[in-house]
């Protein structure tokens, strides 16, 4: 099929950038966009010109690197699926297509569609960890029984991958979603109770200080999350934060 | 210089702990005036550079990526072994060690393997401690699963995201531990030569992906935990950046390179579907734990399946060879990975195939979700002859297991395994070969070491599933931090390593020549044209099955690839911004150094053992036959060219197992 591609071409942080037309055509249904975006970039080197960049690595949908805002919705018009995962069988022949970056004031563009998202690194470092020594010499694994629902209900929250499609859908960049995971990822298991206070109030802290919006729950973030986390994780943290904030 | 693999003397089993009982040790105090170099964040890199800043020493942590959480380590799917011996179905320390070194088809050092058997059931405590959610009974107790090359079950998982949890484990360690001031991340950097002071390593060359700066960082040992090289093949299940970059700038820089030729092609990948393809997609070998492998058993059904006449769900079951399950009554789907791909080759081969390319053939799950359907209707008191209600709740198990695994497939290959068997055929996963070390993870350069798949030492010529989360976890957290130390005991009063010594001009002006070449060169075709072109001759020369014309034919055209990619190479844009064409050729012109000494190696192991598969070399029902005057490790000497590398051997020595033919019949 034959496609316009609509792309965000910038510099680099500095420069204004802009949306610049690019025609594609022969693009096979059974190309991952990413794939796609390759072929374009293929014929714009062989051309002379400057190809795209955009972030991926694992093109499988667990890495969390690539970051496409596509046709306004982050990781395009599938549901489930990031980016590398989205197939060009989703468009038409004919489509034009916009593919911008990942937009947050928490997220500044480093060239044309790759974020800068370190933001969320900092947001770990503040709190997402159990403070155990990597020596070895804990307890037997299974000295620490974990009923089935609330391990699984772990594990899921676990899934998130950081891609951050949660801010770049929510109109207030909140990253209520990615923390909300963490913190609740730890908060059902017995061996992060220990630390339970400190940790959602100083997650939420830093990822204030990031500079990313409130949450007024229009569960935006639910709806594109690739890996389906469930707003009841943002529920679990404010309860987590109020419970930390009485006992503060 | 002669290899000393300085495995402790004594009994294997009092090895490690006679090692840790009389190695150097680094007080406290001493340990925070030394720095430590770590590049690569995966469960290696990620655990090492977690556990040394915990212990006292300065970390400095490289990753390519934006951020170390996303190493793909990150993609490992189905689980990780462990000796816990928790099912009681006759686990143990000893019987770990045997499958691995049998599973490596006698390739590998025992002491090593021994070791990693010993610490497998620590990393499951430590893992749990962290809060990684692995999958639970209903007790709340740990679940298991089984996996390939063994009869027991050890594989600790988390749904099919295991490798997934564990990094974020690890992550989670190095968080901490950045968070305290202890460890320097740098992400978004990419490691272009190791700096040798004084026989000594003593630091890197780092480009800043971001503004293409390229940094002199320091240190008094450094650590590479930078994964395998299966992109050499262009195609294979690794991550796009995967490269051999650290790994191949080390062994220019002395450290020997051991067993390049060791591939490992995973029996389970979503076949390639056109020349657009940029990567494979494993689907995970735990899927056979509950998959049958089979492909039609008459010609004429083939030729109707591909002409879209006929469905796999409507051939007869006597009509299918589940070719594993014939050919291997005792293992059935469950043998080694080496052993199924090489099945699945021989049948497309002979023409079964069962997809438009002839390669591919299915992994069906119909017979699973029978049997625990009916096992879910038994225990919830319904209908278990109702066909549709137990397909039903079989389908219900077996998404509870696999869903993503399921739902992956069906995004890419636009067609529902629930509904109709998957199709599957062998791709580059993993590497056994790598950066050669001792005992000590140590490689020929002194205060250089190497961790995870980056080396050679564990699996032999064929790693067995579930084992590479295992080895990086082990090597990160409990081996590493023992071992360097005893090397760091001689640097307490070293002071800090400056930067301006003539070994980093020079390796700094190595790196920028290279690049001025790269940028200004202005050729005619991209980096990907030369890469695709290399991953052809390595498939096609240095694939599933290798014969000595092959090779000397590989070994040539390599070389002449390389001499037009320096030539014809085209890289747009500056060094001094964000040029991710300028990173894919620094790597590719790496991987056409390594691809040469890959076939070389093929060429001159004149036999087949695991993953490596020579022709000439093979018993009357095809199976492997391996030779006992290969029993070593081929690690060789950089000098100059990739073909006037000199080899060294290091012999292989069993003395607690007996080396028998490999049968898992």
């Amino acid at each position: 099929m034959n496609l316009t591609l609509k792309i965000w071409r910038q510099k680099n942080a500095n420069d204004k950038g802009k949306l610049v037309n690019y025609p594609i055509s022969d693009v096979s249904p059974d190309m991952s966009f990413l794939e796609m975006l390759d072929v374009l970039n293929e014929g714009l080197i062989n051309k002379g010109d400057e190809p795209v960049e955009f972030d991926h690595d694992c093109r499988e949908g667990i890495c969390g690197m690539c970051s496409l805002y596509i046709n306004g919705e982050a990781h395009g018009p599938d549901r489930g699926v990031t980016t590398c995962q989205l197939h060009m069988r989703m468009f038409k022949d004919g489509d034009t297509i916009v593919i911008e970056p990942f937009r947050a004031t928490a997220f500044p563009v480093i060239k044309d569609l790759v974020v800068d998202r370190s933001a969320f690194d900092r947001i770990q470092h503040a709190g997402g960890f159990i403070s155990v020594n990597t020596s070895g010499n804990t307890i037997d694994a299974n000295a620490i029984p974990v009923n089935k629902h609330d391990a699984d209900d772990a594990f899921s929250a676990a899934t998130c991958i950081g891609c951050g499609a949660c801010v770049a859908s929510c109109k207030n960049s909140s990253a209520m979603l990615f923390v909300g995971a963490k913190v609740s990822q730890f908060a059902l298991l017995p061996q992060g109770k220990i630390e339970a206070t400190d940790r959602v109030l100083n997650m939420v802290k830093q990822m204030d200080e990031e500079g990313f919006g409130n949450c007024t729950n229009t569960g935006a973030c639910e709806v594109e999350c690739p890996k389906g986390i469930s707003l009841e994780n943002i529920a679990r943290m404010n309860r987590e934060y109020l419970k930390a904030s009485l006992k503060g | 210089m002669a290899l000393d693999s300085k495995i402790p003397k004594g009994p294997l089993a009092d090895k490690w702990t006679n090692y840790k009982n009389s190695n150097n040790l680094v007080n406290p105090a001493n340990k925070r005036l030394i720095d430590v170099i770590v590049v690569g964040t995966g469960l290696a890199g990620g655990s090492a550079a977690a556990t040394l800043a915990e212990l006292g020493y300065n970390v400095k942590a490289f990753c390519f990526q934006d951020s170390p959480r996303r190493a793909h380590s990150i993609a490992a799917q189905g689980g990780i072994n462990a000796a816990k011996n928790y099912q009681g179905d006759g686990d143990s320390t000893y019987r770990l060690f045997y499958d691995t070194v049998k599973g490596g088809d006698y390739r590998s050092r025992e002491a090593n393997v021994y070791r990693l058997a010993e610490v497998s059931a620590n990393i499951i405590d430590q893992c749990v401690a962290q809060g990684v959610p692995f999958a639970r009974e209903y007790g709340g107790l740990l679940d298991n699963r089984s996996f390939g090359g063994v009869l027991v079950s050890r594989t600790f998982y988390a749904a099919g995201q295991t490798g997934q949890q564990l990094l974020l484990g690890a992550y989670s360690a190095l968080n901490r531990q950045i968070g305290r001031g202890k460890v320097k991340m740098y992400n978004r950097h990419e490691m272009l030569d190791v700096v040798i002071v004084d026989g000594k390593a003593r630091g890197i060359i780092a480009r800043n992906l971001v503004t293409g700066e390229i940094e002199r960082h320091s240190a008094h040992a450094v650590v590479l935990g930078t994964g395998g090289y299966g992109n050499v093949f262009f195609l294979s299940t690794n991550a796009m950046g995967s490269n051999v970059t650290a790994a191949w700038k080390a062994h220019k820089r002395g450290a020997y390179f051991a067993n390049p030729c060791y591939t490992q092609i995973h029996p389970t990948c979503i076949p390639v579907s056109g020349d657009h393809q940029s990567k494979l997609t494993l689907m995970s070998e735990s899927l056979r734990n509950d998959g049958r492998i089979w492909v039609p058993k008459h010609k004429k059904d083939v030729d109707a399946i591909r002409a879209g006449k006929l469905k796999p769900t409507q051939l007869e079951e006597a009509d299918r060879d589940y070719y594993l399950e014939r050919r291997y009554p005792a293992f059935g789907n469950l043998v080694p990975r080496d052993v199924a791909s090489r099945a699945a080759k021989e049948r497309c081969d002979a023409g079964f195939g069962v997809n438009a390319t002839g390669e591919a053939v299915y992994l069906d799950f119909a017979a699973a979700f029978m049997r625990y359907g009916k096992e879910q209707a038994h225990v919830r008191g319904l209908d278990e002859s109702d066909d549709a209600l137990v397909r039903k709740l079989g389908q219900e198990v077996v998404k509870n297991k696999y869903g993503n695994l399921f739902q992956m497939y069906e995004k890419i290959v636009d067609q529902n395994p629930y509904e109709t068997p998957m199709m599957i055929y062998p791709a580059v996963h993993y590497t056994m070969g790598g950066i050669w070390v001792d005992y000590n993870l140590q490689t020929t350069v002194p205060g250089l070491y190497a961790i995870g798949e980056a080396n050679f030492s564990d699996h032999g010529a064929n790693r067995l599933g579930a084992s590479a989360l295992m080895q990086g976890l082990a090597d990160g957290y409990f081996v590493l931090p023992y071992t360097i130390g005893d090397y760091l005991a001689d640097d307490i009063r070293t002071g800090p390593i400056p930067t301006n010594s003539p070994a980093f001009d020079e390796a700094e002006k190595s790196v920028r020549d290279n690049i001025a070449h790269l940028i200004d060169n202005k050729g005619t075709h991209s980096v990907d044209y030369f890469h695709k072109r290399l991953g052809k001759i390595m498939w096609n020369k240095c694939g599933m099955a290798r014969n000595a014309e092959d090779l000397n034919s590989a070994i040539s055209e390599i070389a002449e690839l390389r001499k037009e990619f320096w030539k014809d190479v085209r890289v747009p844009g500056t060094n001094e911004e964000f040029n991710e064409e300028l990173a894919k050729a620094l790597r590719v012109a790496d991987f056409l150094e390594l691809g040469e000494l890959f076939a070389k190696d093929a060429l001159l192991r004149e036999e087949s053992a695991g993953g490596h598969f020579r022709e000439e070399h093979q018993t009357p029902e095809g199976e492997a036959k391996r030779r006992k005057e290969f029993q070593y490790v081929s690690a060789w000497e950089f000098k100059g060219e990739p073909k006037d590398a000199v080899l060294h051997k290091e012999d292989l020595v069993y003395e607690n197992i007996e080396v028998k033919e490999r049968s898992y019949k």
